[in-house]
């Protein structure tokens, strides 16, 4: 089958899918479009720029603070607070990225981890403002054009709709010509600064590109949840993203959405079964980690490849 | 006053407890390039090893001997077995290392269950050296004169031996020091048991003032993080200053501002950073 034929079956089978699938499932494809858009995002930095952040959480997690802050303080409507959410989340990220980006390597993966850990702590110690441990709740979802996203279905469809969207303008990020550059920053950083691009800058405006879409995605998050609570600021969520990207295949534009399923599949339906799920997400990390160093995506093409030449 | 001097000490001993988990994890993170995100895990169960060792034996200096032997045990197969597999590949580094770390914490909790384990202080340092009218915390004391103590061995190590003179070879230029024949490879594994050593044994120091709980190792882990940006990568040095600045933010911020510790905790860092990337005493940037 060609390539539009194969898209078209999956577009076929995700408009429909709510009619053939319950509640549960349909719920949990909502969480997976919310943790393939984070995971694409970190996927930006860390596949196709080559820079191994640990604290991508930071975005998600601020977003959905703001929003559940913006309307249980000052009362305001989802219309009014996302665009307010989205720029305050970029506008950290312009800070955090001017900070973390005066390293590269793994010292740029610990201030990225350090910077996320400011956050993750203040959420819990700073009980007035965030309730703590208790997390913000009594939030809603929003209404667009008067259609409760109460109901599983439309949830589904709003998000469906806000991933592709952003799959498609991040995949059209990676093809442009920025993209190129940003990965000749990934291969050859000092080729490519002798060739007169400004490397810092092209680090600089990727991370804030990506601290963008991991708003989306935190509003999202806030929104499907209509709760929060520190735990999504934390190392493990920054993590579970990573792995997400990892398991998927980084650098890849579908790895870190195959992959954002299958540790979303794994939390929600394995952990109803094994009593012990952080012992099980250590040893997926390990063994994704051992066995599939390359991800999912790149190991099946290699298998198809081999297959096919049989 | 009373005050004062209490929260001094408390952050000095908050101090000399993050020299022990800083310094292994600075040297790792020096000589081999991974950010093991175990070292607080390994703190953590030299925390619990310790608990259950001292119900056979009732010495706290004993526990902590055992306790970093065993857990530079299971630092040693962590290197030999997983983290060789990985050289080089840094995200599969952290990956790796979170993932055990989640697989210690959640052995943890199973072994030792979920309420925290307090750990007795010795019998002869129970008593408060009272000088002049002031109350002094007597262990607290020992635990700081424990962290002065490893520090100048660690530096003696490091300076004046042959090995010390191989490890500083390989942090300085690992391609040279392979070359003029020196077996890095052995020295990795000689490092990392180093450092869980005494990760582990800072678990069964700390358990008088920390006790042992789950999340204790998350709770240290940023703490060494942020110790080891502030004082540089792979500087003994860096990793002692950076600790005792770092303990005595963490325990004057807990006491006077609690809601905003963690914030007051990383300015420094980033001020730092911002116009010394490699940190207070680095050589190497990453």
């Amino acid at each position: 089958m060609s390539r539009v034929a194969w898209l078209a079956l999956l577009a076929v089978l995700l408009a429909g899918f709510p009619w053939i699938a319950g509640e549960f499932y349909v719920n949990l494809t909502s969480q997976i479009f919310i943790a393939a858009i984070f995971a694409a995002s970190l996927n930006l930095l860390v596949g196709y720029g080559g820079l191994p952040s640990l604290g991508h959480a930071a975005f998600l997690g601020m977003a959905a603070y703001l929003s559940a802050l913006l309307y249980l303080k000052l009362g305001l409507g989802h219309w009014i607070t996302a665009p307010i959410v989205l720029a305050a989340t970029t506008l950290m990220a312009c800070v955090f990225g001017w900070i973390a980006l005066r390293a590269t390597g793994l010292s740029f993966l610990m201030l990225t981890l350090a910077l996320s850990q400011v956050l993750w702590g203040t959420a819990y110690r700073w009980v007035a403002v965030t309730e703590g441990d208790n997390g913000l709740r009594g939030l809603t979802r929003p209404a667009p054009f008067g259609i409760s996203l109460d109901d599983p279905a439309a949830f589904y469809y709003f998000t469906l709709a806000i991933t592709v969207l952003a799959i498609w303008i991040m995949a059209r990020f990676v093809g442009s010509s920025f993209g190129a550059a940003l990965r000749g920053t990934r291969d050859q950083p000092r080729r490519m600064s002798a060739l007169g691009h400004n490397v810092w800058l092209i680090r600089w405006i990727t991370f804030v590109y990506a601290g963008f879409w991991g708003a989306v995605s935190g509003l999202l998050f806030v929104y499907y949840n209509k709760y929060i609570h520190p735990a999504s600021l934390s190392l493990t969520s920054s993590a579970e993203g990573l792995l997400g990207v990892i398991a998927g295949g980084s650098g890849t534009l579908a790895g870190p959405i195959v992959g954002a399923a299958l540790v979303m599949i794994l939390k929600n339906y394995v952990s109803a079964y094994i009593e012990r799920w952080n012992m099980l997400l250590g040893f997926v990390f390990v063994m994704i980690v051992i066995f599939m160093p390359d991800g999912l995506v790149p190991g099946i093409r290699r298998l198809w490849a081999r297959w096919k030449a049989k | 006053m009373q005050f004062w001097i209490v929260q001094t000490l408390n952050s000095l001993a908050l101090g000399g407890l993050l020299f022990l988990l800083a310094a292994g994890f600075s040297l790792i993170f020096g000589l081999m390039r991974i950010a093991n995100l175990t070292h607080g895990s390994l703190f953590m169960l030299g925390a619990y090893i310790g608990v259950s060792i001292l119900k056979f034996v009732p010495n706290l200096w004993l526990a902590a001997l055992l306790g970093g032997v065993a857990v530079a045990a299971f630092g040693g197969l962590l290197e030999r077995l997983i983290l060789r597999r990985l050289a080089g590949n840094v995200l599969g580094q952290v990956l790796v290392t979170l993932g055990v770390a989640y697989i210690i914490a959640d052995l943890c909790l199973m072994v030792w269950g979920g309420d925290p384990i307090p750990v007795p202080t010795p019998e002869l340092l129970r008593q408060p050296i009272v000088i002049g009218g002031v109350a002094f915390p007597s262990y607290r004391l020992v635990v700081v004169g424990i962290a002065i103590i490893t520090a100048i061995a660690l530096y003696l190590l490091m300076e004046r031996t042959r090995l010390g003179a191989m490890i500083r070879a390989g942090v300085d230029d690992m391609q040279m020091a392979r070359a003029v024949g020196i077996p890095v490879s052995r020295l990795f594994t000689i490092v990392f048991c180093l450092g869980s050593a005494l990760a582990g044994a800072g678990g069964i120091i700390g358990g008088p003032i920390l006790s042992a709980y789950p999340g204790l190792d998350f709770d240290m882990l940023p703490l060494a993080l942020i110790v080891v940006i502030l004082g540089g990568v792979g500087s003994l040095l860096g990793a002692f200053v950076g600790s005792f600045i770092i303990g005595a933010i963490y325990t004057f911020g807990t006491a006077l501002l609690p809601g905003l510790a963690y914030v007051i905790l990383f300015l420094p860092m980033i001020f730092v950073i911002a116009f010394r990337p490699r940190g207070l005493f680095g050589k190497v940037t990453t």
